[in-house]
């Protein structure tokens, strides 16, 4: 009896799985990974959760989900209860229970976490949502009386499409413009479908667009039309400047041109937004490696190495720089790829890539690094080992190296006040920028972030518009503007 | 949606379609160029906006067909529709009087030098154009590129129209006689040969196949003139995000759809830019091969 008692104990400790296609299959497929928890899985896992006082998880959420709240709803079997709470807050549940990194985010702050694994708040929330979505029953809010405002909001990724959502729910009409021709951001063009299935993406636009959003695709603005063209001549009281920061860097040392080496941006595009890993059914070609190199720790590095290896890849290498613990990607993608077989090489760095006398890449020269002082982001400095290059024999090369602003858009207002990195400077808690009536927020504000933060921001902006459009005030000390 | 208004056959392979894109005409300048997806299953792929009609809300493309992509556009008629069209994008010609200029167009860059050539032309300057084609079926335009240039040459590889021969010949030979005249005019004393030799063409635009391009940038280095050209790499978004375009220009790399497509010729790495246009040979025609089996 005793023991047990004990053995539920100690299974308390650990969360529910979630049943995933196993590794070996889903390197196969582009299909997504983990099949989500039955009704009777999440009831189980919800139980885990002590229903705190004072829930030290939603302090680690940055907008703040009520997260007992609808786990409450969620033990209950209420679970298209929990979606609508989860939702009063956090307008895409679908997509952030699956990329948000729980484990420095809600999870991390979980009590429960302390003596075994934290409530699967991530999971759950994923859970509720798709059952939503499942149920048909998504609830389209009552259209507010319209105020006659119009808003230009650019750029729809996570930050624009949440701006957009509030501020027609607010009663504006509102436009979203998009430079490519498919809306989403990142989630559609950066994120691969085994991470997050497009379907989920195209459901929120559907909703926005229920809302009565204005979608207007392959819009360029700063090309066909500019922010000052959009507020004095077409007519928009305010506009919201969310186009990410989509400038792919390379480290510049020699053959990065060479065939064969992608910005990870572009072998993530082609494979997402063009669907390339479908050609020839679909138009758009990509190179298929047997030996592929991805150069980078982050999320955009584990993707690009995912595809790859799905893409019929031998062999992928991971190189980075500093060590497994320094990598800043989500824990679940980096488990995920040593599962899928790719192989890390850490403490490692690129130093050239070689040619293979046609044009194309045929290999990569790196070092070792070992970790030095730490730097100004408090992380050990890595610092090359000299005479201890290696070659090593690749035909696809994926820099993963992150990203800067793309100066397209702000190059045409020369009146908006940017940083030293080209990065818009704008209020942290409204967004407000230098320029009257033109907000900005999510990465082309802080550079590359998270999903939730850029929400974060476009919740914000719509919040300050809307008080924008009542009293047309406008001070920009330039004080609380976050970096 | 984008409707396909007007189309006229140049040739076998040289089409020309006028497509109702309001927004886009209303902002083309001369050097732009715009990027357009067929259908859902489509590739994106740029071509230049070779004339527009701000008034009747139109842009005019006029393409090359020599892939799946630009085969499938080439069986569009007037009144179907265009999925994407993306523009306008890269950066405008710089259009002032620079004086004397020759416009060089190579088979399907004649269609994207022609506005350049126009807007110079409203700009006070004199103009020597030279269009040249493999062959004269494949020339088109010329009576567009006469009414825009004081003086129009035109050359074909096979001779079967104009002088024979590629544009490089009558380009050297301008600028040969330029430095002759200089020469001649001045009679200068020894010390003055410097100067005097400079010739009379400020700036060359060329336009054309990259190895046109090179020749061209070869011919003109000798005579220390200028050179424009418009770098036709391989694009995806056409924005700056993805980097495919990424050329090298004076031992730097820049992205051809932002940073140009027009660069100072004398400092294009084009034999780099040869290979990356073959980057997907195999993939491309596996495409074609499977496109022509459908046809
Ligand atoms: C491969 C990859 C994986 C990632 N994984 C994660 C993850 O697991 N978890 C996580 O939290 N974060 C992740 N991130 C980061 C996250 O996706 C971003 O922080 C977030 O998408 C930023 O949102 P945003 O709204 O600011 O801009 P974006 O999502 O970048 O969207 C900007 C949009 O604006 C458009 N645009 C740009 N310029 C213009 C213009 N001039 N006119 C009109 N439209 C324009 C762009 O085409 C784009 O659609 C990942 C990023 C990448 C690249
Ligand atoms: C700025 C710019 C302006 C251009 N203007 C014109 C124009 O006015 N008229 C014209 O006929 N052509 C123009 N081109 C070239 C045109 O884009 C290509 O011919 C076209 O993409 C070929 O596609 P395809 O599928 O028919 O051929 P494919 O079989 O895919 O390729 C044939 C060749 O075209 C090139 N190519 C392939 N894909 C692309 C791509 N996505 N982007 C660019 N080049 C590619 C490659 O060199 C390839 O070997 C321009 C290119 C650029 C970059
Ligand atoms: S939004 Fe993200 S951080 Fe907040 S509770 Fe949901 S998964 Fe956690
Ligand atoms: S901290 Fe953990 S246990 Fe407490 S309410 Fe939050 S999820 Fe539940
Ligand atoms: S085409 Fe993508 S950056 Fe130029």
């Amino acid at each position: 009896m005793e023991e047990q008692e004990e053995k539920k104990e100690q299974k308390k400790k650990i969360k529910v799985k979630m049943r995933e296609q196993p590794p070996l299959e889903r390197i196969k497929n582009f299909n997504e990974v983990p099949h989500g928890y039955s009704p009777e899985e999440a009831v189980e896992e919800a139980i885990r959760c002590l229903s705190c006082k004072r829930p030290t998880c939603v302090d680690y959420c940055p907008v703040e989900v009520d997260i007992p709240g609808f786990l409450k709803l969620v033990k209950e079997g209420e679970f298209l209860e929990a979606a609508y709470k989860v939702k009063e807050t956090n307008a895409l549940p679908a997509v952030c229970g699956r990329v948000c990194p729980q484990e420095v985010q809600c999870e991390s702050g979980c009590i429960v976490g302390k003596k075994g694994e934290p409530v699967a708040i991530g999971n759950l929330e994923r859970f509720v949502a798709d059952y939503e979505a499942e149920k048909g029953e998504v609830m389209i809010p009552e259209k507010p009386k319209p105020t006659g405002r119009k808003i230009a909001v650019i750029g729809s990724g996570p930050g624009g499409l949440t701006c957009a959502a509030d501020l027609a729910m607010s009663g504006h009409q509102v436009t979203l413009f998009e430079a490519l021709h498919k809306p989403g951001g990142v989630l559609i063009y950066g994120i691969p479908e085994f991470r997050l299935p497009k379907l989920i993406v195209e459901r929120e636009v559907e909703y926005i667009k229920k809302l009565g959003v204005e979608l207007v695709l392959n819009a360029v603005i700063g090309k066909i039309f500019t922010v000052d063209e959009l507020l004095n001549e077409q007519g928009y009281d305010a506009c919201f400047i969310c186009t990410g920061a989509g400038l792919p860097m390379f480290m510049g040392i020699p053959g990065e041109n060479l065939n064969g080496v992608y910005s990870a941006n572009e072998f993530l595009t082609r494979a997402n937004l063009m669907k390339s890993y479908l050609f020839p059914r679909y138009d758009t070609p990509i190179k298929r490696g047997r030996w592929v190199a991805v150069v980078g720790g982050g999320n955009v590095a584990m993707d690009a190495a995912r595809v790859a290896m799905r893409l019929g890849s031998e062999k992928v290498y991971l190189i980075y720089r500093r060590s497994e613990a320094e990598m800043p990607a989500r824990k679940a993608e980096v488990h995920h790829a040593h599962e899928e077989g790719i192989e890390f090489l850490f403490l490692t760095n690129p130093v050239r890539y070689l040619d293979d006398g046609q044009g194309n890449v045929r290999g990569v020269e790196c070092i070792k690094m070992e970790l030095g002082e730490p730097d100004e982001s408090g992380r050990r400095r890595p610092v090359p080992i000299k005479g201890s290059e290696f070659q090593m024999e690749v035909d696809i090369a994926i820099p993963a190296l992150g990203t800067r602003a793309n100066p397209l858009l702000p190059k045409t207002m020369p009146d908006l006040k940017l940083n030293k990195r080209g990065y818009i400077i704008a209020e942290e808690a409204t967004g407000m920028t230098s320029k009257r009536g033109v907000f900005a927020g999510g990465d082309i504000v802080t550079g590359a972030a998270t999903v939730i933060l850029a929400m974060g921001a476009g919740r914000k902006a719509a919040r300050a518009i809307n008080e924008y459009l009542k009293w047309k005030y406008w001070d920009f000390s330039g004080l609380a503007i976050s970096q | 949606m984008f409707k396909i208004l007007k189309k006229e056959e140049k040739s076998d392979l040289v089409i020309l379609f006028e497509i109702a894109a309001k927004d886009i005409a209303k902002k083309a300048k001369p050097g732009n160029f715009f990027i357009l997806k067929i259908h859902e299953e489509g590739e994106r792929i740029p071509l230049t906006i070779a004339d527009f009609d701000r008034d009747k809300g139109t842009i005019t493309s006029v393409f090359q067909k020599v892939g799946k992509t630009t085969y499938h556009l080439g069986i569009l008629n007037e009144g179907d529709y265009l999925s994407d069209v993306i523009g306008p994008l890269g950066n405008p010609s710089h259009i002032e009087n620079f004086g004397k200029v020759v416009c060089v167009g190579g088979g399907v860059g004649i269609a994207p030098v022609y506005p350049i050539t126009k807007a110079l032309k409203e700009a006070g300057n004199k103009i020597i154009s030279i269009i040249g084609a493999r062959s004269k079926d494949l020339l088109f335009w010329e009576d567009k590129m006469r009414k825009v240039s004081d003086e129009l040459i035109v050359t074909t590889d096979d001779g079967s129209y104009g002088r024979k021969g590629v544009v490089t010949i009558p380009l050297e030979e301008i600028l040969k006689g330029d430095q002759v005249k200089a020469t001649k005019k001045h009679v200068p004393s020894f010390e003055d040969r410097e100067v005097v030799q400079e010739p009379s063409v400020n700036l060359v635009i060329a336009i054309g196949p990259p190895i046109m391009m090179k020749f061209v940038c070869k011919t003109t280095e000798k005579f220390n003139v200028k050179t424009i050209v418009s770098l036709n790499s391989i694009m995806v978004d056409g924005t700056g995000m993805c980097g495919a375009c990424r050329v090298e220009v004076g031992g730097e790399t820049k992205f051809a759809c932002v940073d140009g497509p027009e660069f100072d010729g004398h400092k294009v790495d084009f034999d780099l830019l040869m290979k990356r246009l073959q980057m997907y040979l195999v993939e491309e025609k596996v495409a074609m091969d499977m496109y022509s089996g459908k046809m």
